[in-house]
């Protein structure tokens, strides 16, 4: 076009004020108030989620509890700090199903048209998911309780809700990475489980590693979900704890320091 | 001069072998607005991802108000806003928390976030719903929203992507006349659509785009004199009459004739006046139409006059 009228471009808007940090706290904050509104927008959603955890307790404490005996143990006591492992382990999987809704309804293509932190869109929806976790964890202590169970002190059973919902922040990240590949969010739920499940129940959760197979033993062992099972027990239910504690929160800063970078580089990467 | 939005030789191919983007130019001067007019799956979204920094492209260069999409993405995402297909808002939240959502995303801050909000959702009459979740909204509501978030950050340059598909007449007008306030108040929009009427209305400028690059372009009147002002349909007895009828009216227009089963179209510049000629020279024929009417031209049109195909064709 020949324009002989020369239009002056508009004065230009700087990025932003603030720092590369305080902008990725400040914006993962809103994102985490966007997906928390969202949770309330669903109460059905929200009972279901209290519900499942609570037919687990009553499952492992009624229909297999009694076939169960482990030495040394009251089997409520034994298999809880299991149960809430595995519900917040199984609870870290909707981070991958909501990214992938995001992913899917265009919201994400808005946020990366927009100047804000490229972490926020996945630290919002893991910091929800943890909130979401908490809130479970609060059912399930409380069904816990009716059905018998009894840590050893107040301050033993936070220290292991704390260690629990650390490793499932870190879950987290990998289920991110798994939502943003995805191609729809009912798929990213079904390619979440076969991740979850082997370390879920090839674990300490429900039984002891000793009667298992030897060949399972070694995978069962060694594997970070015991690793953090063992740790929850032994701070809910008393006994030595410092090298369990120190192995657990090893595990989940170890897979957080790799997973969160790994998920946010897949994000900038997913068109 | 500086362009407020330009393309150069934009490449980008998905997979091995859908070159969506095919050596796309084009050039938007500050304070107008561009429409990319174009059929789906001609490359119209794809230019908007990439120039909104969403899509790195393969080659060639984009620059918005001359900073580069993909050496200096985050000072661009500063300076644009996005609404369209693609780009949606939340469902589960109200208009409200959408706004003030989007609204700190873009770093304006919290309470003037409320504040833009509030003048957003008066603007676009979107106050008796403010409170529901989006999801409950209708279609033409849902859309103002998407439109009123690419604005809480009061963008100097905006990108449209189909705005109005799929919207009842009213709320397209609405829409085009806010459009129009946008443009006057400085705002330099990129506007891609299917309709020609919507790209005649809004732009000084259209592309015309089809296979990733741009086949035309120029101002909507320039376009038109390109391909008639006007379409005249007939529809024949049976094909054979459709033939003969195409025979006769080649000889009156320059362009000639596209016969399809018994009905004839045929692009004109004065449309009135062709009329009575083109009647009267069938009859000399023995001719009679069943069926004739004049309309203004469509995308199709416009495609079938430069490509000699028709929009829905293309794959």
């Amino acid at each position: 076009m020949s324009a002989t009228t020369a239009v002056a471009l508009p004065a230009l808007r700087a990025p932003g004020r603030r720092s590369g940090v305080v902008r990725a706290l400040v914006d993962g904050l809103a994102v985490t108030e966007r997906n928390l509104i969202g949770y309330t927008r669903t109460p059905e959603a929200l009972f279901f989620l209290a519900v499942q955890p609570i037919m687990f307790v009553l499952l492992f404490r009624y229909v297999f509890g009694g076939a169960i005996k482990i030495p040394g143990f009251n089997y409520v006591n034994y298999m809880m700090p299991g149960i809430f492992v595995q519900t917040v382990a199984f609870g870290s999987v909707s981070t991958s199903v909501g990214l992938a809704e995001d992913l899917h309804k265009g919201l994400i293509e808005r946020f990366r048209a927009l100047p804000m932190a490229r972490s926020a869109v996945l630290a919002g929806r893991t910091v929800a998911d943890v909130c979401r976790n908490l809130f479970v964890i609060v059912i399930m202590t409380a069904i816990g309780f009716a059905v018998g169970f009894r840590p050893a002190s107040a301050l033993g059973f936070f220290g292991a809700v704390g260690v629990l919902v650390l490793w499932a922040f870190a879950m987290s990240w990998g289920f991110a990475i798994i939502g943003l590949s995805a191609p729809d969010s009912e798929t990213a739920q079904v390619m979440s489980f076969p991740a979850i499940f082997p370390l879920t129940f090839a674990s300490s959760a429900f039984v002891p590693i000793a009667t298992m197979p030897g060949w399972l033993q070694a995978f069962a062992r060694h594997q970070p979900m015991s690793n953090v099972i063992d740790a929850a027990r032994a701070l809910m239910l008393g006994g030595p704890t410092a090298g369990k504690v120190a192995a657990a929160l090893a595990w989940s800063v170890g897979v957080l320091v790799v997973l969160a970078p790994l998920a946010v580089l897949r994000y900038r990467r997913t068109a | 001069m500086a362009y407020a939005i330009e393309a150069a030789d934009l490449v980008k191919v998905f997979g091995h072998a859908v070159r969506a983007l095919d050596g796309l130019n084009l050039e938007v001067e500050a304070g107008t607005v561009l429409g990319l007019l174009g059929p789906n799956g001609a490359g119209k979204t794809t230019a908007v991802r990439v120039f909104t920094t969403v899509l790195r492209p393969d080659s060639g260069r984009a620059r918005v108000l001359g900073l580069d999409v993909a050496t200096d993405a985050e000072a661009v995402r500063a300076n644009i806003g996005l609404a369209g297909q693609n780009a949606a808002v939340d469902e589960r939240l109200t208009a409200r928390e959408n706004l003030r959502l989007i609204g700190q995303l873009s770093q304006v801050g919290r309470r003037e976030a409320v504040r833009r909000g509030e003048q957003l959702i008066a603007r676009f009459q979107l106050e008796e719903v403010a409170n529901r979740p989006a999801k409950t909204y209708s279609g033409g509501q849902r859309r103002r929203l998407d439109v009123a978030a690419s604005l809480v950050a009061r963008p100097p340059v905006l990108f449209l992507d189909e705005p109005t598909t799929g919207l009842d007449p009213q709320s397209r007008s609405d829409l085009w006349q806010t459009i129009e306030e946008l443009v006057s108040e400085g705002t330099t929009v990129l506007l891609t659509t299917q309709y020609l009427e919507e790209a005649d209305r809004l732009a000084q400028q259209v592309a015309v785009v089809d296979h990733g690059k741009v086949i035309a372009e120029g101002t909507p009147a320039q376009l038109k004199a390109r391909m008639g002002a006007t379409v005249l349909d007939l529809e024949m007895a049976d094909e054979a009459e459709a033939q003969k009828a195409s025979d006769v009216l080649s000889r009156l227009t320059e362009q000639p004739p596209v016969v399809q089963g018994r009905a004839v179209e045929v692009n004109v510049d004065d449309g009135a006046r062709f009329v009575s000629r083109a009647l009267t020279a069938l009859e000399q024929a023995a001719l009679v139409p069943a069926h004739l009417s004049l309309r203004e031209p469509s995308l199709d049109d416009v495609f079938l006059a430069l490509t000699g195909r028709r929009a829905e064709e293309v794959s």
